[in-house]
């Protein structure tokens, strides 16, 4: 993009709108986009005032606190102001690293997780891919139904699942034939169940997404592809893939930090983390631990284990963004 | 049916109808596949469908172990059982004032900061883009603890500002970062020739800007008002003995007992709670999706 200096504040001396004669008043930086508005030295400060007055205080202070309690004691007793707090080191984190309900709640976590990206993003694309080769009224059918899925609030989508699989009145034990089969007895079938439900709400984001995306590759470049001689599937390969790759980095990002994250389906389908915590992941057992059972030390530690894996996941992207080439 | 092209190039116009064109596969395969898309339909929207079956049956045929799926003698009882017992009509509009309050100031905020680091070049730039993007990464749900403390520290427990609060920032980094490409997208031809005619910055901001970026507010909207819609924790956390400023998944959880949940009242008051946000969708359903292709393929 060329820079256009302004007529109006700070008019280049001598050669106005010559492309490059950037004023003395701009960084040094060859600016990408220039807008009369940009030398403006407070201007954009006061436009993210707002923005950055709620980020500090409702984001950043309590991340700063979440890191300050998870060293400290602070159970009901420092709440009420019964007993000072006591610094405690890193002696949270010992308790809970030599705890193994921690690292079995950790694993089932990453596992568990990891299950839900990978089919959501698998029937997402695929359902994208087959929207672009049906007619219009299937495809309206199937954007509704998916938007549907989508807009329903967590908290409805898992009461409507589990009252599905409801071992006495839903219609999935029928239809299937298993009887009164209990889908949240078992560790493994009430994570299944989750899952399903996580899958249901957050395909359609990765389908709409991913097919907006093939909507938005230009139709030029895949007519020359083909009457060069190119097969489908190279079509596919070496052009689409390629051009899908940072809508796919986009979705992939997203569901891994969304599906790391997931609490209420967890809290409201196995009714706070299974028989015996059996379905827990961090996010609730750090709920547990902290309001539960009053140990908010401890479920501070956990939240930090968990934004510290997040943050790992997000320097990541970063760095696949930016070998993209993509600028911020 | 030769229309099909013809509609897609209406609805996109040089998008995807030569792709789907090059794409498209033999009459037989196509069929095949429309059919499948069409049960695949079906399949994803049964769920919604059963909970909105489930809250018109009857008492006596949702407790029977025949699962129907569909009644002969629909009755309102549910829903009458919802909205007498609870107060659903206090926490519904609870809820929307949240959710309202969040998206409208949400979109604003963001509208300002995405103007500021996408038409202006400033130190930190860069630097502020990263922390939005960090932002957005970071597990709200292990914020509820020193939060919970912060709320409590000013005296909010208990009222809808500590849900409101929280929300708003939540949903800033992600509404930030997806307004960015839309104001990008508004040419600085436009905004030049705005000040040659003596536009003030203000003026241009909000009378030319904004409109412009409109689109773009919803798609971001749609966003900050389903989570702030869907909040479970905060509300199950900050509002701990005033049920009069519950939102609508406190009251929810009111029908599920220890003995036996009461299943239609809980389909009542999920399909009350599910179909605002439907509608809205539905709603901004167009604006959504162009919306989305627009911010990734930014």
């Amino acid at each position: 993009m060329t820079t256009h200096p302004s007529p109006l504040k700070a008019p280049p001396p001598g050669a106005a709108g010559a492309g490059g004669a950037t004023p003395a008043a701009r960084p040094p930086r060859r600016t990408r986009s220039a807008s009369p508005a940009n030398r403006s030295g407070w201007t954009p400060w006061l436009y993210l005032l707002p923005a950055l007055v709620l980020l500090a205080g409702l984001l950043v202070y309590p991340i700063y606190q979440l890191g300050l309690i998870s060293f400290l004691e602070y159970t009901q007793a420092q709440v009420s102001g019964g007993e000072p707090t006591t610094f405690q080191g890193f002696g949270n984190y010992a308790t809970l690293f030599n705890d193994s309900q921690f690292w079995q709640v950790l694993l089932a976590t990453v596992l568990f997780a990891a299950a839900c990206v990978v089919s959501t993003l698998v029937v997402g694309c695929a359902l994208a891919v087959l929207l672009t080769r049906i007619r219009a009224l299937p495809r309206l059918a199937l954007m509704m139904a998916a938007l549907g899925a989508w807009a329903t609030p967590a908290i409805t989508g898992s009461t409507v699942w589990v009252f599905l699989f409801d071992p006495d009145f839903g219609p999935v034990n029928k239809v299937l034939g298993l009887g009164d089969f209990s889908w949240t007895y078992g560790r493994y079938s009430a994570f299944a169940l989750v899952l399903l439900e996580v899958l249901w709400c957050s395909f359609p984001f990765v389908m709409v997404t991913v097919y907006a995306g093939i909507r938005a590759i230009p139709t030029e470049v895949l007519e020359a592809a083909s009457l060069d001689g190119a097969s489908q599937w190279r079509i596919w390969r070496t052009i689409m893939a390629p051009m899908l790759k940072p809508i796919l980095i986009v979705v992939t990002i997203q569901s891994i930090i969304w599906d790391f994250k997931v609490f209420t389906q967890i809290y409201v389908m196995t009714n706070g983390g299974g028989i015996a915590g059996q379905n827990l992941v961090l996010n609730v057992y750090a709920y547990q631990k902290a309001f539960a059972s009053s140990q908010y030390s401890l479920g501070s530690a956990i939240g930090v284990v968990m934004l510290v894996i997040l943050l790992a996941v997000t320097l990541v992207y970063l760095r696949l963004v930016r070998r993209q080439g993509e600028e911020l | 049916m030769s229309a099909t092209t013809g509609s897609a190039v209406r609805t996109r116009p040089g998008g995807g109808g030569g792709v789907r064109a090059l794409l498209r596969v033999k009459r037989p395969g196509r069929l095949a596949a429309e059919a499948a898309a069409l049960l695949i339909a079906v399949a994803v929207a049964f769920p919604l469908y059963w909970m909105v079956l489930s809250a018109f049956k009857p008492a006596g045929e949702i407790q029977s172990t025949d699962a129907r799926p569909w009644t002969l003698a629909p009755s309102l009882d549910s829903f009458r059982r919802v909205f007498e017992q609870q107060d659903f009509g206090r926490y519904f509009l609870n809820s929307l004032l949240v959710a309202g309050t969040v998206v409208i100031l949400s979109a604003l905020v963001a509208f300002l900061a995405a103007t500021a680091v996408t038409r202006f070049r400033f130190r930190f730039r860069t630097t502020l883009l990263i922390m939005f993007l960090v932002a957005q990464m970071v597990p709200v749900e292990a914020l509820a603890i020193p939060l919970f403390f912060l709320m409590r520290d000013f005296g909010q427990l208990n009222t809808l500002g500590s849900l409101i609060l929280p929300h708003l920032a939540f949903s800033l980094p992600f509404a930030i970062w997806m307004l960015r490409g839309f104001v990008k997208a508004v040419p600085e031809a436009l905004e030049e020739a705005a000040y040659i005619d003596g536009a003030s910055r203000t003026r241009f901001l909000w009378q030319i800007l904004f409109p412009l970026v409109f689109p773009g507010l919803v798609a971001t909207s749609v966003f900050s008002f389903i989570t702030t819609w869907n909040d479970f924790l905060f509300a199950k956390s900050f509002i701990i003995s005033d049920t009069s400023q519950s939102t609508l998944p406190m009251a929810l959880l009111v029908f599920f007992k220890p003995d036996e949940n009461d299943w239609g009242g809980i389909m009542a008051a999920s399909t009350v709670m599910t179909i605002p946000v439907l509608v809205f969708f539905v709603l901004v359903q167009r604006r959504l999706v162009s919306g989305l292709g627009g911010a990734v393929k930014d």
